[in-house]
C-alpha cells in the first residue's frame, strides 16, 4: 500500500524540533517584553483628566513650586493632591470663565470633589513614604520624570519593585544637594560618584542603614 | 440560624458521657510537682475528651454558615478572583483620586491626628485617646494623663470603634416602628409638651442609666423645675446599689469609697472583681500590678485573699482563693469581724459550721475554712494601715457596712483607703427607682416617658415584666444606639450618637469631669441625649451638643479666662483638678448592733435524683439530642448567680463581632453563654460540658448548656447576663441564652433554690482553648514560684533548661549583626491579670478579621496574640496562670528556612517580617512554628469590600485576603513611623515614642517593647532580670519575646483542704 | 538436575505442574511455546482489535466518574480555598500532602524496574517495564497536581520558580518546597523520555499492523518514522542505556527530596536523619505494589500469563517483602531514636503516635503494612495472583496510612499544649483523594487500551534469547 508520510516529513521533523525550541523561548520571550512595555507600565502615557491640567504650563511656564499644590510632601508620606481652593487662588481671578475649568468651577459651587485618574499608583500593600526621601535628598523627578515637560502627566517610570531596588540598593547615586530636590532639570553630574559618598554622610545615611533599605519591611507591612 | 442549627444537628450525634471528675480529682491530688492543666477532660484523659475535643463535624459537613460568613458568601469568591489578580499577571487597574473642595485647617493627609474624649461604661467616664486618620476614627486608646484611664485600655474601650461603625445600628427615627423624621418627631414633642405644660408634667418620666454627666444632670433638673410634676428615675442592669447602700449603713450616708492598691500590702476582696467589673478598673490594675511588681532589689509583694462564687479575673491573680457560695459571703464576712474582736450577734454560734460541708458538696472542709480564715485574719492584724477590705458589687449592703467597719478597724481608712463625693449626679437606689416607674406605668399614671439611652425591656429584673407595662404609656420615646428590644416596643425611637460622633461630658469614678469631643459628624444622623432634652427646652434654632455643653461649662463660671481653659480641657480630655476631694465620713457608733441579724447560711444539701422522663422534653428545638445518659435532677440548695459577661457586658454590645469572638477569660469560651456549674455539681448530676440542661428558679426557668469551671463554688451556678437578644443586628443574632429570664428584683445578683433539669441535648460551645490538651510539665512552657523561693534563689526558674550555643545553627550564626535597632519584648507572667485588652487592641490594630463561631471551632481565629490560660492544682480551687503569646520573633526562626518565595524572612532589625503579597500560602511556616503564633486566612475572612468595613481600617496595614499566611509583627507600622521620624530629625527613636499596640493595651504594663541595642532601656532592663526566660529556648530559636516568670507570694499558712478532698 | 536435599522440588500454577529453579523458585521467564508472530499479533491486538470492549468500557467509566468528582473538588478548592479542607492551626497540613508524597512513592517503580534492573540485566523485568513506566508517569502526575492545590492562592504557584521577575526576587534555595519542584520535575522529563524511547519501536510495529488510515497516521507520527534498520537498533539501544544510566540517581534523589520537606523542619516526628533512606525504600515498596494491584487483574483478562510469567510475579513479590522490611526497620528506628535521644518532645511525639486519639491509625499502620505482608515469605502466596494482589492492596494502604501518620499525627501535637488540636477530614478531602485515584486509573485505560502495554521489541528478544539458550 501506499507510504502515508513522504520524504519531506523528514524535514518536517527536523524542523519542528528547531521550531519547538525557539518557540518555547521566543514565547516567554515576548511575554517578558509585554512586561516591561508601557502596554503594562502605562509608562509615557498621558493620561487624560477631567480638568487638562498642564504642569508644563504651570511647573516650566509659571514657575510654581511644587510644593504650592503638593503641600504635605515634606510632611507626610502623602505628598498631598490639592483642594479645588488651591486652584481657585488663582483661577478665581484668571481664566475665570475658561470652559476648560469649568469642572473646576463646577466643584467648587456643589463642593463635591475633582476626580482626577491617578498617573503613579502603588498598590495598597506597598507603603512609600514621600516625606522621607526628601529628606534624604531624593528629588522629585528621580522617580517622577520631567514633570516641568508634561502637558498632560504621564508615568516616567515602570514603578516596578526591581525598579525601585535599583535605586535602593545604591541610592547614593541618585541622591542630591537639598537646594536641587525640586530642580526638575537635575542630572547627577559626571562626578556623582564622589558627591554621593559625601552626601551619604550629610545626610547621616550608615552604612547599617544601606543594608536596611533592602530590608521587605521598608515598604510591605 | 436556622442552618446553623442544622449545622449542628449534623456536628454531634455522639453521646458525651459524663466525666469520672472523682478520678480526675484524685489523680490530681496525687499530682506532684507543678502540673498544669487546661481542661477537665485533658486531665482525665478519657476518650470523651477525645470526642469532647471536637464535637468536630463527621466528615462531610464542611458548611460554615454562621452569621458572619453567610453574609458574603458570593462576594467572597468574586472578590477572592479579583484580588488573585493584584499579585498575578496582570496590568494594574486606574484608579481614581478625589481631592477635598476645602481641606480642614490642621489635617496633613497621611499623617493621624489624636483626640481626647471620653467613653462612658456604667455612667462612668474613662479617659480616651482617639486616633483619626482623613477624617475617620480608627483606633482608641487611653488617655495617659486621664486619672481613670492612666493609658490602659479595656476590651469595651479597645471594640467600641466598632460599634461606631456598625452597619446594624439605628439609621433612622422611627414611629411605632415605621420610618420617621426628625422634624416629625419634633412636632409630636411640640404637642406633649403642650400637655404636659398643662398638666405641669404629671404623667411625664425620664429613664436613665447611671448618669454623672453635670451637664445632663442641669438639663433634667431645669426640666423638672418646668414639669413639677415629673419624676426621673435611673435604672443600670449592673447596678451599684449594694455600693451605695452599704455605704448608707455604715455612714449614714452614701460615699465613693476609693482603694489604694498601691499602698496596700494585704488584700481581702469579698467577692469583689475590682480589676476587671469595678468603674476604675484600670486604675485599680495599674496600682495593684505595681505592687505585685518584683523589680530588682524590690523584695515585697502585695497578697490578694478573695472569695468569690465564680471564678472572675481577680480571683485569677489571688494567691489564696476561697470559693464559697455568694450567699455564704456574708457568714464569712461576719466570721471575719468576729476574728477581729468585733461584737457580733450571729444568728447562730458557729455559723462556719452551716456552710457547704460534706453533704451539700463533696469536698470543702469546715476545719479549712476556718484555718484559712485565721491566717487570714492574722495577716491582717500584722498589716493594719497598709490593707485593704473590698466588697463586690453583688454583695448586699451588709456586707459593704462590714467591709467598710473592717477597714476602720484596721485603720485602713485615710491610708489605703479613702472616701469622696458621689460621683454620681443623682445617686438613688435604682432599683427602687424603676420599681416605682414600673407602677406607675401599670396604674397608666404615665402617659410620657423618655428612656435615654439603655435598654429596660431587655435588662429589666423578670417579675417587673417592663416591657408590657411599656405598651401601656401612650407617648415613649427610646433614645438608643441601636433598633434593640426597648426600640422595638416604644412609640418613637431616636437613634443616638455614638460617643465618637457627639459632644459631651461626664464624671470619672474619683469625680474627675471629663469631656467627650466628637471625631466624626453622626454616622447615621443620630442625636445626643443633650439634643434631645434640648430640643425640649428650646427648638428656634434647635442647640447642638456642642453649644449646650460649652454653655453649661460657660455658665460654671469657676474659670477666670473661659476660652483659654476650655480648649485646655478639650486638648487634655478632661478638667485638671475637678477630681472630688478626700471626705471625712464617721462610721456609725453602733453598727455593727445596728446591722440586721448575721445571715443565716444555707442548710446544705443537694437533692440528687434520677432525671425521669427528662429524655421526653424534647420541645422543638435547635439541639439535637444525645444518646440518654444517667442524668440526675439537681434540686435543693444550688444558687444561682447573674454577672455582667465579661464580653457583652450588659447586653449593650451583643453586635460586636470582636467582643463575641473575643475569648472569656478564664473559661476560653466565645461565641456563647453557658450555665457555669461546678466539677462537684457536674459530678452529682453527672452532666458535662455542652450538656442543655433546663434551670428553674422561683417559677422561672431557662435552657442553656452547662459549663463545667474547675473553681466554680460548689452549690453555686454562674449565668452571665447579656446573651439570648431578641432584637440585636447580625452578629449578635441567635447567639446564647438570655440569663435576664430568671434575674428578678427581688434577688438582681443571687438567689437559692436552683433546680437543674438535663434535657438530654447538647450544644456546642466553641472555645479557644479547650480543644487544647496540655502536656507534662517537663515541657516547661510555663514557669512560676513563690516570692520567697525567688529570694532565696532569685534565677531558680533558668537553671532548668539548657540554652544552645548562638552558632549551633546549619547557616551563619552572624548571618545578622542588628547593628541598628534590635527590637524586643518582655511579658510579665506575674501581673498579667488576662483581661484580653492586648488581644483587642491588636485586632483594633492590625486589621484582623472577625472569624465566625464555626471557624474558631476548626481552630481557625486569627488572633495575633492569644492569650493562654493554664490551672494547676486542685480541680475545685486550682490556681489559674495567663500567659500571653504573640510571635516570638525568634532570631533563629524555623519558620524562615522553610518558605520557598521568601515571603517570610529577617530584617536588619531581627523581626520575621511576613510578606502577605509574596506568600503563596504553603503553610509550611506554620508548621515549623513552635510556638503556633502564625495565623492562615483559610478561606477569604475580611471583609474589605464592606462600605462600613473599609473607614476602619488601619491604612498603615495592609489588608490580608484569602491564602496568606499573617502573625504578629511587633507593630511593624509602628515602628517605621518612628524611625522616618527619628531619621528626619537624623536621631535615635525614643522610648517614648514607640509601643506596639499590645502593650500600650496593657492596663497592668506586663508588656514591654523596646530596643534591646539601648542598654538603658525598660526592656533590656527587663531581659537582664533573674526571673527572664525564653519559650522553648531549647530548640535554640533565639526569641525576641520572653517571659518573666510569674512570682506569687502565698501567705504561711497552706490551703489544705480547699479542693483537696 | 541435581538438587538439595536431593528432592526434586515441586510446585502447581493452577492445579499444573510448572518449572522450577534448584532452589525452588519458578523458573520460567516466557511462556515456553511463544514465538516471534504470536508474541506480536497478542500484544498488538488490544491497541488494534480492542478484546474485552465491555469490561474496558465498565472501567473505563467508573475511573471516568471519579475522574469528574476530582474535577468538582478541585473547581470548589479554587473558588473558596483551601479552608474547606480539614486543615487548621496546628495541623497545616492535610491530605493534599499525605496524597502528593504518597503518590510521588508510587511513581517510584517504573524508573527503578526499568533502570536499575535494567543495568543489574535482570531480564524478568522486560515484560512488566513498560507497564510501570507508564503507571509511574500517571501516578507522578497525580502528585505533581497535589501541591499546586495545597497553596492558598494557586494562581500565584509560579512564584516558586526561578525567572527574571519585575520583583528581582527569586525563591529561597533554603526550602525544600523548591528542592521538591527540580526534584520532581527533572523525574517527571527523565521518566517520559526513558518511556516513549521504549515505546517507538513497538509503536512502528503497531503502524505496520494497523489497517486503518487513522490509526496508521498517529501510530506513524509516533513513532517517528522508525523503520527498525540496524542503525536505528544501535541509536536506540545506547539511548535507552544512557536514559538508564541517567534515571538511575534520579529514582534515589527524588523521594530523598521528597523526605526533606520533612526532615528539614524541627517538628517532633519529622526532624530525622532516616528520612531519606527510608522514604525512598517506601517509595518502591509502594511502587512494586501498585504494579501488582494493576497487573494481576490486567494479566488475568487479557491473558497474559504467557510473557507476565509466574516467575515475574515471584520475584516482584521478593522485592516488596524486601523494601517491606526496609520500612520496617525505619519504623523501628524512628521509636528508638525517640527512647535515645532522651528529647522530651521527641518521647512524648512516639507516645502520643503509638497511644493518643491517632493511635487506632499507627496500630493500623503497623498491620497492613508490616505483619500482613510477611504472608510473602510463603511461595504460595507469591505465586498464586489472587493472593498476591490482596497483600499488595493491603501494602499500598498502609503506605498511604504512614504518610498520614507521618504528616497529621507530628503535627497536632507538637511544642506548645495550647495550639494542640485533632484534625478531621472533610468531604472535599476524600473527594479528592479518590478522585486523583480516578484521574489515575482513566490514563491508565487510557494506556492499555491505545498503546501495546508489553513491550514487544523486547519481549521477541527474550524468545531469541531463548533459541539461543542464554535464559
Amino acid at each position: 500500500m501506499a507510504q502515508i508520510f513522504g520524504k519531506s516529513s523528514t524535514s518536517f521533523a527536523r524542523a519542528s524540533l528547531v521550531g519547538g525550541v525557539s518557540g518555547f523561548f521566543g514565547f516567554w520571550g515576548l511575554v517578558y517584553l509585554i512586561y516591561w512595555s508601557p502596554y503594562t507600565t502605562n509608562q509615557y502615557v498621558p493620561r487624560e483628566q477631567e480638568v487638562p491640567f498642564s504642569h508644563e504650563h504651570h511647573v516650566a511656564g509659571l514657575g510654581l513650586d511644587c510644593r504650592y499644590c503638593h503641600t504635605s510632601v515634606e510632611k507626610s508620606s502623602f505628598a498631598g493632591i490639592p483642594p479645588t481652593e488651591t486652584c481657585m487662588t488663582c483661577h478665581s481671578r484668571v481664566w475665570t470663565d475658561a470652559p476648560m475649568l469649568a469642572p473646576e468651577r463646577q466643584s467648587l459651587a456643589t463642593s463635591q470633589p475633582l476626580h482626577w485618574k491617578r498617573v503613579n499608583d502603588l498598590p495598597d500593600f506597598v507603603f512609600f513614604n514621600h516625606s522621607i526621601h526628601i529628606q534624604k535628598g531624593i528629588g522629585c523627578s528621580t522617580c517622577h520624570g520631567p514633570v516641568n515637560q508634561m502637558p498632560l502627566t504621564w508615568k516616567a517610570h515602570s514603578l516596578y519593585m526591581r525598579w525601585c531596588l535599583d535605586c535602593h540598593e545604591a541610592p547614593e547615586k541618585q541622591m542630591r544637594p537639598k537646594d536641587q530636590i525640586y530642580n526638575m532639570e537635575w542630572q547627577p553630574p559626571p562626578d556623582q560618584a564622589e558627591r554621593g559618598a559625601q552626601l551619604l554622610k550629610d545626610y547621616h545615611v550608615s552604612q547599617q542603614r544601606l543594608t536596611q533599605l533592602r530590608d521587605c519591611s521598608m515598604c510591605h507591612r | 440560624m436556622k442552618e446553623a442549627a442544622q449545622v449542628e444537628q449534623v456536628k454531634h450525634t455522639k453521646p458525651a458521657p459524663a466525666l469520672d471528675l472523682a478520678a480526675i480529682r484524685a489523680r490530681l491530688n496525687g499530682e506532684r510537682g507543678q502540673h498544669y492543666w487546661r481542661s477537665l477532660e485533658e486531665i482525665a484523659e478519657t476518650k470523651e475528651f477525645q470526642e469532647m475535643l471536637h464535637r468536630e463535624f463527621p466528615a462531610g459537613a464542611s458548611e460554615w454558615w454562621d452569621g458572619l460568613s453567610r453574609r458574603n458568601f458570593l462576594k467572597m469568591a468574586a472578590a477572592t478572583l479579583a484580588l488573585s489578580g493584584l499579585t498575578a499577571c496582570t496590568k494594574q487597574p486606574t484608579r481614581e483620586i478625589y481631592p477635598y473642595v476645602k481641606q480642614p485647617a490642621g489635617l496633613v493627609l497621611g499623617e493621624p491626628l489624636y483626640y481626647a474624649s471620653s467613653m462612658l461604661l456604667g455612667g462612668f467616664a474613662t479617659g480616651v485617646l482617639a486616633k483619626s486618620r482623613e477624617g475617620h476614627p480608627i483606633k482608641v486608646d487611653g488617655n495617659p494623663e486621664h486619672p481613670s484611664s492612666l493609658g490602659g485600655s479595656s476590651v469595651w474601650m479597645q471594640t467600641s470603634i466598632l460599634d461606631l461603625y456598625d452597619p446594624d445600628r439605628s439609621q433612622t427615627v422611627t414611629h411605632w416602628g415605621e420610618i420617621s423624621t426628625w422634624a416629625l418627631f419634633l412636632s409630636d414633642l411640640n404637642d406633649l409638651l403642650l400637655e404636659q405644660a398643662a398638666r405641669k408634667g404629671a404623667g411625664l418620666r425620664f429613664l436613665t442609666e447611671t448618669v454623672t454627666s453635670p451637664t445632663l444632670a442641669a438639663q433634667l433638673h431645669d426640666l423638672l423645675k418646668r414639669f413639677p410634676g415629673a419624676t426621673w428615675h435611673q435604672y443600670d442592669p449592673i447596678t451599684r446599689d449594694n455600693v451605695r447602700e452599704g455605704a448608707r449603713l455604715a455612714f449614714g450616708e452614701f460615699v465613693e469609697t476609693r482603694y489604694r492598691f498601691d499602698k496596700a500590702a494585704v488584700i481581702l476582696a469579698l467577692d469583689a472583681d475590682f480589676l476587671y467589673t469595678h468603674p476604675e478598673r484600670l486604675r485599680f490594675t495599674r496600682h495593684f500590678a505595681d505592687g505585685r511588681r518584683v523589680a530588682a532589689g524590690k523584695k515585697e509583694m502585695n497578697r490578694l485573699y478573695l472569695v468569690e462564687s465564680t471564678p472572675s479575673v481577680t480571683g485569677t491573680m489571688a494567691e489564696h482563693r476561697l470559693p464559697l457560695a455568694s450567699s455564704e459571703i456574708e457568714t464569712f464576712a461576719w466570721e471575719v469581724v468576729r476574728a477581729m474582736g468585733g461584737p457580733v450577734r450571729m444568728a447562730n454560734e458557729q455559723p462556719l459550721s452551716k456552710l457547704q460541708t460534706k453533704d451539700g458538696s463533696p469536698w470543702i472542709r469546715k476545719e479549712a475554712v476556718a484555718q484559712w480564715l485565721a491566717a487570714l485574719v492574722r495577716d491582717l492584724k500584722q498589716h493594719e494601715g497598709a490593707s485593704i477590705v473590698i466588697a463586690g458589687e453583688w454583695q448586699p449592703p451588709v456586707v459593704h457596712a462590714l467591709a467598710h467597719w473592717l477597714n476602720q478597724a484596721l485603720g485602713n481608712a485615710g491610708k489605703t483607703v479613702d472616701y469622696l463625693e458621689p460621683t454620681e449626679a443623682h445617686p438613688i437606689n435604682q432599683l427602687q427607682s424603676l420599681r416605682e416607674l414600673v407602677q406607675d406605668m401599670e396604674s397608666e399614671t404615665v402617659d410620657t416617658l423618655f428612656i435615654l439611652g439603655g435598654n429596660p425591656v431587655y435588662t429589666a429584673p423578670a417579675d417587673l415584666q417592663f416591657g408590657q407595662h411599656l405598651a401601656k404609656v401612650k407617648r415613649s420615646i427610646h433614645l438608643g444606639l441601636a433598633q434593640d428590644e426597648t426600640a422595638g416596643s416604644s412609640t418613637w425611637h431616636i437613634p443616638q450618637t455614638h460617643y465618637l460622633e457627639s459632644w459631651g461630658d461626664a464624671r470619672s469614678f474619683d469625680g474627675t469631669v471629663s469631656l467627650m469631643q466628637p471625631l466624626i459628624a453622626p454616622l447615621y444622623g443620630g442625636k445626643s441625649a443633650y439634643e434631645l432634652l434640648g430640643a425640649m427646652v428650646q427648638q428656634q434654632p434647635i442647640r447642638g451638643d456642642y453649644e449646650i455643653v460649652r454653655d453649661f461649662w460657660r455658665g460654671q463660671n469657676f474659670w477666670p479666662d473661659f476660652e483659654i481653659s476650655w480648649r485646655q480641657a478639650l486638648h487634655d480630655g478632661f478638667i485638671q483638678g475637678s477630681g472630688a476631694p478626700p471626705k471625712q465620713v464617721k462610721l456609725k457608733a453602733d453598727l455593727l448592733e445596728s446591722l440586721p441579724r448575721g445571715g443565716e447560711p444555707a442548710s446544705g444539701g443537694i437533692t440528687v435524683e434520677p432525671a425521669v422522663g427528662s429524655q421526653s422534653a424534647k420541645q422543638e428545638t435547635a439541639f439535637p439530642q444525645v444518646s440518654p445518659r444517667s442524668f440526675k435532677v439537681l434540686s435543693g440548695d444550688i444558687e444561682v448567680n447573674f454577672r455582667p459577661d465579661p464580653n457583652l457586658w450588659d447586653g449593650r454590645f451583643a453586635n460586636n463581632g470582636w467582643l463575641q469572638e473575643c475569648p472569656k477569660p478564664v473559661s476560653k469560651l466565645c461565641w456563647d453563654n453557658a450555665i457555669l456549674i461546678s466539677p462537684a455539681l457536674a459530678q452529682s448530676g453527672n452532666l458535662t460540658t455542652g450538656d442543655v440542661v433546663e434551670l428553674s428558679l422561683g417559677g422561672r426557668s431557662l435552657r442553656g448548656p452547662v459549663w463545667v469551671m474547675p473553681g466554680q463554688a460548689p452549690n453555686a451556678v454562674t449565668l452571665h447576663l447579656g446573651y439570648g437578644r431578641s432584637r440585636v443586628g447580625r452578629v449578635g443574632a441567635g447567639v446564647g441564652f438570655d440569663a435576664y429570664a430568671l434575674r428578678t428584683s427581688a434577688a438582681l445578683w443571687f438567689e437559692r433554690g436552683g433546680k437543674i433539669v438535663p434535657t438530654g441535648q447538647t450544644h456546642l460551645l466553641v472555645t479557644t482553648q479547650a480543644h487544647h490538651q496540655l502536656g507534662s510539665p517537663d515541657r516547661e512552657v510555663y514557669r512560676s514560684g513563690t516570692l520567697n523561693q525567688y529570694l532565696a534563689n532569685s534565677s531558680f526558674v533558668k537553671s532548668s533548661v539548657e540554652i544552645p550555643n548562638m552558632d549551633e545553627t546549619l547557616y551563619y550564626p552572624d548571618e545578622y549583626q542588628y547593628a541598628g535597632y534590635k527590637w524586643g519584648m518582655s511579658i510579665d507572667l506575674t501581673t498579667c491579670i488576662g483581661c484580653n485588652a492586648c488581644l483587642v487592641a491588636c485586632e483594633a490594630e492590625n486589621n484582623i478579621p472577625v472569624v465566625g463561631k464555626d471557624q474558631v471551632h476548626r481552630n481557625r481565629e486569627m488572633f495575633w496574640i492569644r492569650v493562654d490560660t493554664y490551672f494547676k492544682g486542685p480541680l475545685d480551687n486550682p490556681e489559674f496562670d495567663h500567659m500571653p503569646v504573640p510571635c516570638m520573633q525568634c532570631e533563629h526562626a524555623p519558620c524562615e528556612l522553610v518558605c520557598p518565595v521568601e515571603a517570610t524572612v529577617h530584617d536588619s532589625e531581627g523581626l520575621n517580617l511576613q510578606v502577605y503579597q509574596r506568600c503563596v500560602g504553603t503553610r509550611f511556616c506554620s508548621n515549623n512554628c513552635p510556638y503556633k503564633v502564625r495565623r492562615f486566612n483559610f478561606l477569604r475572612y475580611s471583609p474589605y469590600d464592606k462600605p462600613w468595613r473599609e473607614p476602619m481600617y488601619n491604612p498603615e496595614v495592609t489588608v490580608r485576603w484569602r491564602g496568606v499566611m499573617e502573625k504578629c509583627t511587633y507593630c511593624i507600622q509602628r515602628i517605621s513611623a518612628a524611625r522616618i521620624t527619628a531619621e528626619k530629625e537624623n536621631r535615635r527613636i525614643r522610648e517614648s515614642e514607640l509601643r506596639t499596640a499590645c502593650q500600650q493595651a496593657c492596663p497592668a504594663e506586663a508588656i514591654v517593647f523596646g530596643d534591646l541595642n539601648d542598654p538603658d532601656s525598660k526592656v533590656a532592663r527587663l531581659k537582664a532580670h533573674p526571673l527572664d526566660y525564653s519559650m522553648l529556648g531549647q530548640l535554640n530559636t533565639r526569641p525576641r519575646t520572653t517571659y518573666l516568670a510569674k512570682l506569687q507570694n502565698p501567705g504561711p499558712q497552706t490551703d489544705q483542704g480547699l479542693g483537696g478532698a | 538436575m541435581e538438587t538439595i536435599q536431593g528432592s526434586e522440588p515441586q510446585m502447581l500454577v493452577q492445579g499444573q505442574p510448572y518449572p522450577v529453579t534448584p532452589l525452588g523458585y519458578p523458573a520460567e521467564m516466557i511462556g515456553a511455546q511463544e514465538t516471534y508472530e504470536r508474541v506480536s499479533d497478542q500484544i498488538t491486538d488490544e491497541p488494534l482489535h480492542h478484546p474485552h470492549q465491555k469490561l474496558w468500557l465498565a472501567g473505563f467509566t467508573v475511573a471516568f466518574l471519579m475522574l469528574i468528582m476530582f474535577g468538582v473538588a478541585v473547581g470548589y478548592l479554587l473558588w473558596r480555598g483551601v479552608g474547606i479542607w480539614g486543615i487548621k492551626i496546628p495541623v497545616a497540613w492535610g491530605f493534599a500532602i499525605v496524597n502528593f508524597v504518597w503518590w510521588i512513592g508510587i511513581g517510584h517503580a517504573g524508573t527503578f524496574i526499568s533502570a536499575i534492573l535494567l543495568l543489574l540485566l535482570q531480564k524478568w523485568r522486560t515484560t512488566i517495564n513498560r507497564f510501570t513506566e507508564a503507571m509511574t508517569l500517571f501516578a507522578v502526575m497525580c502528585a505533581g497536581i497535589f501541591p499546586l492545590l495545597h497553596l492558598g492562592r494557586p494562581w500565584i504557584f509560579y512564584f516558586l520558580l526561578p525567572y527574571p521577575d519585575t520583583m528581582a526576587l527569586w525563591p529561597q534555595f533554603r526550602s525544600p518546597l523548591v528542592w521538591d519542584i527540580f526534584a520532581v520535575s527533572t523525574y517527571f522529563t527523565v521518566s517520559l523520555l526513558f518511556w516513549y524511547m521504549g515505546v517507538v519501536p513497538d509503536l512502528a510495529t503497531v503502524r505496520d499492523k494497523a489497517r486503518t488510515k487513522w490509526k496508521r497516521i498517529l501510530y506513524g507520527l509516533g513513532s517517528l518514522g522508525w523503520r527498525g534498520s540496524a542503525r536505528h537498533w544501535q541509536h536506540h539501544q545506547s539511548a535507552y542505556l544512557l536514559l538508564g544510566g541517567l534515571a538511575t540517581p534520579l529514582v534515589l534523589s527524588v523521594h530523598s527530596v521528597v523526605s526533606f520537606d520533612f526532615s528539614v523542619a524541627q517538628l517532633p516526628g519529622w526532624h530525622s536523619t532516616i528520612f531519606p533512606p527510608y522514604f525512598v525504600a517506601g517509595a518502591i515498596y509502594s511502587g512494586f505494589a501498585m504494579v501488582l494491584n494493576l497487573m494481576i487483574p490486567i494479566r488475568r483478562i487479557y491473558g497474559l500469563q504467557n510473557l507476565i510469567t509466574t516467575r515475574t510475579l515471584n520475584n516482584m513479590a521478593c522485592v516488596t517483602l524486601a523494601t517491606c522490611w526496609m520500612v520496617a526497620y525505619g519504623y523501628i528506628m524512628e521509636a528508638f531514636m525517640a527512647w535515645y535521644s532522651g528529647d522530651v518532645f521527641e518521647q512524648a511525639m512516639m507516645r502520643d503516635r503509638a497511644f493518643g486519639p491517632y493511635g487506632w491509625v499507627f496500630w493500623l499502620l503497623m498491620t497492613v503494612n508490616v505483619i500482613i505482608p510477611q504472608l510473602l515469605w510463603s511461595r504460595w502466596v507469591r505465586t498464586h495472583d489472587i493472593a498476591l494482589f490482596f497483600v499488595a492492596l493491603s501494602a499500598n494502604i498502609g503506605m498511604w496510612l504512614e504518610r498520614f501518620v507521618i504528616v497529621v499525627q507530628s503535627l497536632h501535637h507538637d511544642f506548645v499544649p495550647s495550639s494542640w488540636a485533632m484534625y478531621y477530614p472533610t468531604v472535599w478531602d476524600w473527594a479528592t483523594l479518590f478522585g486523583s485515584i480516578g484521574l489515575f486509573l482513566t490514563l491508565q485505560f487510557l494506556f492499555i487500551r491505545y498503546i501495546p502495554m508489553i513491550s514487544i521489541s523486547e519481549s521477541r528478544e527474550l524468545i531469541a534469547q531463548r533459541k539461543e539458550g542464554r535464559l
